[in-house]
């Protein structure tokens, strides 16, 4: 381990101290903010090892995108080295970064791929969860072929053990599957909003095609055509493929279920259904003439409408392109371009697997913990089924203040178990005490589905505030695991409804937070 | 005549740059130029000027009346 610098004290040689701690420290010392914590072993999609094939499931495990349970302990990142595009997207104002995969309405730092590879290894350097490198927006991946497999290439030969992805429009993607399968590139995203041109049509004003513009529903044919190529041809070499698709409510909301089946059948492995995100100030089409976004209980509706048919991804954040650390977190303010150039990097593969190994062990006590709670709910039927927010940091443990929580984790609680169904954005309500209004009532709305919030913390007066919105807040599992306490919660509130002391009913819808998600 | 583009409009996406089959554009401090001693409004290429056609901000590749015609050879 020589020739180590920067090493977070949580991997050295203490590392034998209980993993909590550690993911303590590490989140003061660090800054670590949210993830979420649950011992689910469950991929984002709520499909756990057992309904995953095993090769993918091995593919999966370790991927903050893509498995629900794994994007609690560790973190990716991405850097923006592509800004070309090839199509334009109505929810896109390309002045900002790609829709597909942030948020519009940020601008993302534009890396050359040399810098790019850098800021990758002395993040990776530093923060041992990382483990797997995006290139997305702004722009479209496969727009910049030579930058985006310049950067692949470098990261390949300097770090092995980083898995790279990257995300498309799949307009190009056809001509570059064996490329990305020369790259080792094992996860790739396409953004599929449509497997109609004439829904298309509505949503892609036009694409760049053979050295032309072409528009209205010809445009949407021939993307539509190229993705599900693309798709078939990754499928085909063994690329893991995910599909995000963009839910315009009037525009293909309905259309997306059709969408989940095409994809399904070509061999997608997940579908990622996200909200639009819509605001004036975007500058988009879509911001500008008024198209709205769906609320939290449509995009769930139609997320359930398509579970059946495959894996479903709920934990998507839409986070900034340029984005550095676990899920919700964003770290990228130290490692900007600035800071990187003078950075004396050392890639220290030994020390980084050590890491990852204390976390594996962290990840089973979750999921034993999870198993005995739900033992306990054996032989109990009902169909009510109730959703609770959790504030936590990381580690699957309910371990974030109610003030501090920049996201809330959602589960679903019914006699089967705690699904982990999405998360809320608040960002941050309280930048020191209590006392904001308006955002307090951010939070609430964007909760307000939910029948219970968990907490390590809360003051006096968000809880009256809670308690009057009809929101338990709840601070007694305090830094437990997160899905052992939600089922011991559930029972309490069957055993009550049971007696009469509580009355359960159906709640209200929940707004999606407009905007990009910048941590503070 | 050239084309030219906008400098307050360009997005400094880039999408230009690898298009143009006379590699007339060039990157200057996060903006893009076209050089007009090399543009030929993709005349002798292609039937669309290959920036105006990719550009995402409408308006932003447009001809640069200062510059006389170009003669196709
Ligand atoms: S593919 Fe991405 S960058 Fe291109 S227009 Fe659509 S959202 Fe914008
Ligand atoms: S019009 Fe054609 S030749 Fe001129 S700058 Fe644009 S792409 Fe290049
Ligand atoms: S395509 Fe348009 S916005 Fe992009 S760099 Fe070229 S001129 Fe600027």
């Amino acid at each position: 381990m020589e020739g180590l610098i920067e090493q977070p004290e949580a991997e050295t040689a203490e590392a034998t101290t209980a993993m909590d701690d550690i993911m303590q420290k590490m989140a003061e010392h660090k800054g670590c903010g949210t993830s979420g914590g649950s011992g689910k072993a469950s991929c984002g999609s709520g499909a756990g090892e057992t309904d995953l094939p095993p090769e993918i499931w091995e593919k999966v495990k370790n991927h903050p995108c893509y498995s629900e349970e794994a994007h609690h302990h560790y973190a990716r990142m991405h850097v923006a080295v592509a800004p070309a595009c090839n199509i334009q997207c109505n929810y896109c104002n390309r002045k900002y970064d790609c829709a597909n995969e942030s948020r519009p309405g940020v601008v993302s730092e534009r890396l050359t791929p040399e810098q790019a590879t850098k800021k990758v290894l002395a993040v990776a350097s530093t923060i041992p969860q990382m483990t797997v490198l995006g290139i997305a927006g702004p722009g479209d991946a496969l727009a910049n072929p030579a930058k985006t497999f310049k950067t692949f290439e470098m990261i390949m030969e300097t770090a092995p053990d980083i898995k790279l992805c990257l995300s498309t429009n799949g307009l190009a993607l056809p001509d570059y599957v064996d490329e990305i399968a020369k790259y080792n590139v094992d996860h790739v995203t396409i953004t599929i909003n449509m497997v109609d041109p004439e829904v298309g049509a509505k949503i892609y004003p036009w694409i760049f095609w053979e050295h032309k513009r072409v528009t209205g529903v010809e445009a949407s044919r021939i993307l539509s055509e190229r993705q599900l190529k693309g798709l078939e041809m990754l499928s085909e070499r063994g690329i893991l493929c995910k599909v995000n698709s963009v839910m315009i409510p009037g525009i293909n909301d309905e259309h997306l279920v059709e969408v989940n089946k095409a994809v399904k059948s070509r061999g997608a492995f997940l579908h990622n259904i996200m909200p639009l995100i819509s605001a004036p100030e975007h500058g988009t089409v879509f911001g500008l003439n008024g198209q709205r976004g769906p609320s939290a209980q449509e995009l769930k509706a139609l997320q359930d409408a398509c579970e059946g048919e495959m894996n479903m991804m709920r934990h998507c954040r839409q986070c900034r392109a340029d984005a550095v650390g676990l899920l919700g977190e964003d770290r990228s303010a130290e490692f900007t371009t600035e800071k990187i150039m003078e950075m004396d990097v050392q890639y220290d593969l030994s020390s980084r697997q050590a890491y990852q190994a204390k976390v594996e062990e962290e990840r089973q006590a979750t999921v034993s913990a999870k198993k005995e709670e739900l033992e306990s709910l054996a032989g109990e039927f009902t169909d009510i089924k109730i959703l609770v927010a959790v504030a936590t940091k990381g580690g699957g443990r309910i371990n974030e203040h109610f003030g501090h929580a920049k996201e809330f984790q959602v589960y679903e609680l019914s006699t089967e178990g705690a699904k982990f169904v999405g998360h809320r954005r608040v960002d941050l309500y309280c930048q020191g005490g209590y006392g904001e209004e308006d955002a307090l009532e951010t939070v609430i709305r964007a909760i307000q589905d939910c029948t219970a919030v968990f907490v390590s913390k809360i003051g006096g007066c968000p809880k009256n505030d809670l308690i009057k919105a009809g929101i338990d807040p709840v601070d007694q599992y305090a830094l437990e695991f997160i899905e052992k306490s939600a089922i011991a919660y559930f029972k309490d509130y069957l055993a009550k409804v049971k007696s009469g002391e509580i009355e359960h009913s159906e709640r209200a819808d929940a707004t999606i937070r407009q905007g990009a998600y910048i941590a503070a | 005549m050239s084309y030219k583009i906008v400098a307050s409009q360009c997005t400094g996406c880039s999408a230009c740059e690898p298009e143009c089959p006379n590699v007339a554009i060039t990157e200057k401090n996060g903006t893009f130029i076209i050089d007009p001693e090399k543009c030929t409004e993709c005349i002798g290429y292609f039937d669309t000027p290959q920036c105006v056609a990719v550009c995402p901000v409408d308006d932003t590749c447009v001809i640069d009346n200062a510059v006389p015609r170009y003669q196709a050879a």
